[in-house]
């Protein structure tokens, strides 16, 4: 296939549709929608389910009784959709099905606003819905990888019988670029063995996430641990620009992260030794990486788009082994460039370990800059 | 190199759609591109701008502060964007539009009267390519084949009739510029 111009939204329900996917249930949400009308154009043509739910509870316990039936299943939505889907989202890991969301991240908290943002960084990476999971969390930072993420996702996601989310900040949903999109899979003829499809005289099978007896619970939970930390050994995944000679790193995933690597590109040319470590899979994240940067390197800047959560896992590695200072825009503003350069600049001009925590400091910073 | 391109009037002046010839045209000449919208309230509000950036290498960010080229289709947009321009850069100005000077001196100014031209051809929802067309005889990063292989390649069905008009409306931009 030849590249061709997508807007991100677009290209990851084709590439979904690519990976054989079944049944597709949503419900419109900016800036997710045009996925929703991709796909109820693309579905029902291929034969497969297209449904708009009455709202995300609707949808996401759709895609929960799609699972069930061991067919390739996903929904899309957007930040107050996502919060909507928690208690089906627990229920679906608790039964131990697979799925995939793409969640096209939007300012909050609240209704908030329509624009791009990483405010749904805590929801999923630290849990999902009540109870002890974790979803399998990755984070694009372009509509190519967006497409190829969602494409294995489905892949992963069986592989563990685990909910696959791919985290799309709004910007990614929103923008175009060339992408080539992969083969079309056949859709799958096999059908798992835990799968509930009805029959009668076949062996009785029950997928349920209620076990009453706490004995039983706290297996089925030793259970899920296990296999998540399969995920860990396996699904680790980052990308690095500029690291080998680099005295500071930006850590930034997502949109974020490909903003700081013009930065990195400007503070290159004029002689600054910075590097970018980009998270692409946030659960699990990349922890061994952070831990040679902090063991290396004297300084560490967090970029986010967010109030610094992706900075609290980067604070609990790091040990205090290095200097981790912090920038981010919220509520749905994208940085600049130029606002990450001045903070690389800051920081090669004094390397000198901060007092105090980023989060402070960096308020300290923004304050006069939200408010001009 | 890397270019970066802000588009930006009033809905249905065909903004967008520049922006995703711009960015075609781009893709043809094997060049990196990102297409990148404002949406949403900005857009209720009836002005709309994209932001193309064009590069040989992987890009950063698809939002620039200081692009190297605006397009202001009207008069908000030449209002809002012309302290942008990256200094040496370019701002074409739709002067039909328009009923002021541009302030800056230290950038190339472009002045087009796009929709009166356009209305020449017949059709002034042309006024976007021969804006177009100004802009790239000019600053020259996209090859004029390129533009009108994505323009072939991007209107089809009902709206193929109108590949060869909007390559004369660029032609007509260019000449404009250059016999100015």
């Amino acid at each position: 296939m030849a590249k061709e111009l997508w807007k991100g939204n677009e290209a990851f329900a084709e590439a979904a549709i690519r990976a054989g996917l079944q049944a597709y249930f949503g419900y419109p949400i900016t800036p997710q929608t045009e996925a929703l009308e991709y796909m109820s154009a693309r579905m029902p043509e291929l034969g497969r389910v297209f449904l708009q739910a009455e709202s995300e509870l609707g949808a996401i316990n759709m895609v929960y009784g799609a699972a069930a039936t061991g067919v390739r299943t996903m929904t899309s939505t957007s930040s107050p959709g996502t919060s909507l889907m928690m208690e089906g989202l627990s229920y679906i890991a608790a039964t131990e099905l697979p799925m995939v969301l793409v969640d096209v991240v939007r300012g909050g908290p609240g209704l908030g606003t329509i624009s791009p943002s990483q405010g749904d960084y805590n929801q999923m990476v630290h849990g999902g819905g009540h109870g002890d999971y974790y979803p399998i969390v990755m984070a694009p930072a372009g509509v190519q990888e967006t497409v190829d993420m969602v494409y294995g996702m489905f892949d992963i996601a069986e592989k563990y019988r685990s909910i696959g989310v791919v985290m799309l900040d709004g910007s990614i949903g929103q923008m175009i670029e060339p992408a080539e999109m992969p083969p079309m899979l056949e859709v799958r003829k096999d059908i798992p063995e835990w799968a509930v499809r009805g029959g009668a005289g076949k062996d009785k099978r029950i997928l349920t996430s209620i076990n009453l007896d706490p004995a039983e619970m706290e297996k089925m939970n030793l259970r899920l641990l296990k296999r998540w930390k399969e995920v860990e050994k396996n699904e680790v995944r980052f990308a690095e620009y500029y690291m080998d000679d680099a005295k500071i790193a930006i850590i930034g995933n997502g949109t974020a992260g490909r903003i700081a690597l013009s930065a990195v590109r400007t503070a290159r040319a004029a002689g600054i030794p910075v590097g970018l470590l980009r998270p692409i899979s946030l659960r699990p994240f990349p922890v061994q990486a952070v831990q040679e940067v902090a063991a290396q390197l004297d300084n560490i800047l967090v970029v986010e788009m967010n109030a610094g959560m992706m900075l609290e896992d980067i604070l609990k590695i790091v040990q205090g082994k290095t200097s981790v200072e912090f920038y981010g825009r919220i509520g749905g503003v994208m940085p600049y460039p130029e606002e990450i350069l001045a903070e690389i600049q800051r920081i090669a001009a004094n390397p000198a370990p901060i007092k105090g925590h980023p989060r402070d400091l960096w308020m300290e910073r923004i304050e006069p800059v939200i408010n001009q | 190199m890397q270019n970066e391109t802000l588009i930006a009037g009033f809905g249905g002046q065909g903004v967008l759609f520049t922006g995703k010839i711009m960015a075609h045209a781009a893709m043809a000449e094997n060049l990196q591109v990102t297409w990148f919208p404002s949406y949403g309230p900005e857009m209720r509000g009836g002005t709309a701008n994209c932001t193309v950036v064009i590069s040989d290498e992987e890009i950063g960010s698809p939002q620039v502060r200081q692009p190297h080229a605006v397009i202001a289709m009207n008069l908000p947009s030449l209002d809002k964007y012309e302290n942008q321009v990256a200094p040496g850069g370019y701002l074409v100005i739709n002067t039909s539009m328009v009923n002021r000077k541009a302030k800056r001196s230290d950038i190339h100014v472009l002045e087009v009267p796009g929709t009166e031209l356009a209305e020449e051809l017949g059709d002034k929802r042309l006024a976007n390519s021969i804006l177009l067309g100004a802009l790239l005889a000019e600053a020259k990063f996209l090859k004029v084949g390129s533009v009108e292989k994505a323009l072939e390649e991007s209107l089809h069905g009902n709206k193929k009739t109108m590949v060869e008009i909007n390559k004369k409306a660029m032609q007509k931009g260019a000449d404009y510029i250059k016999g100015k």
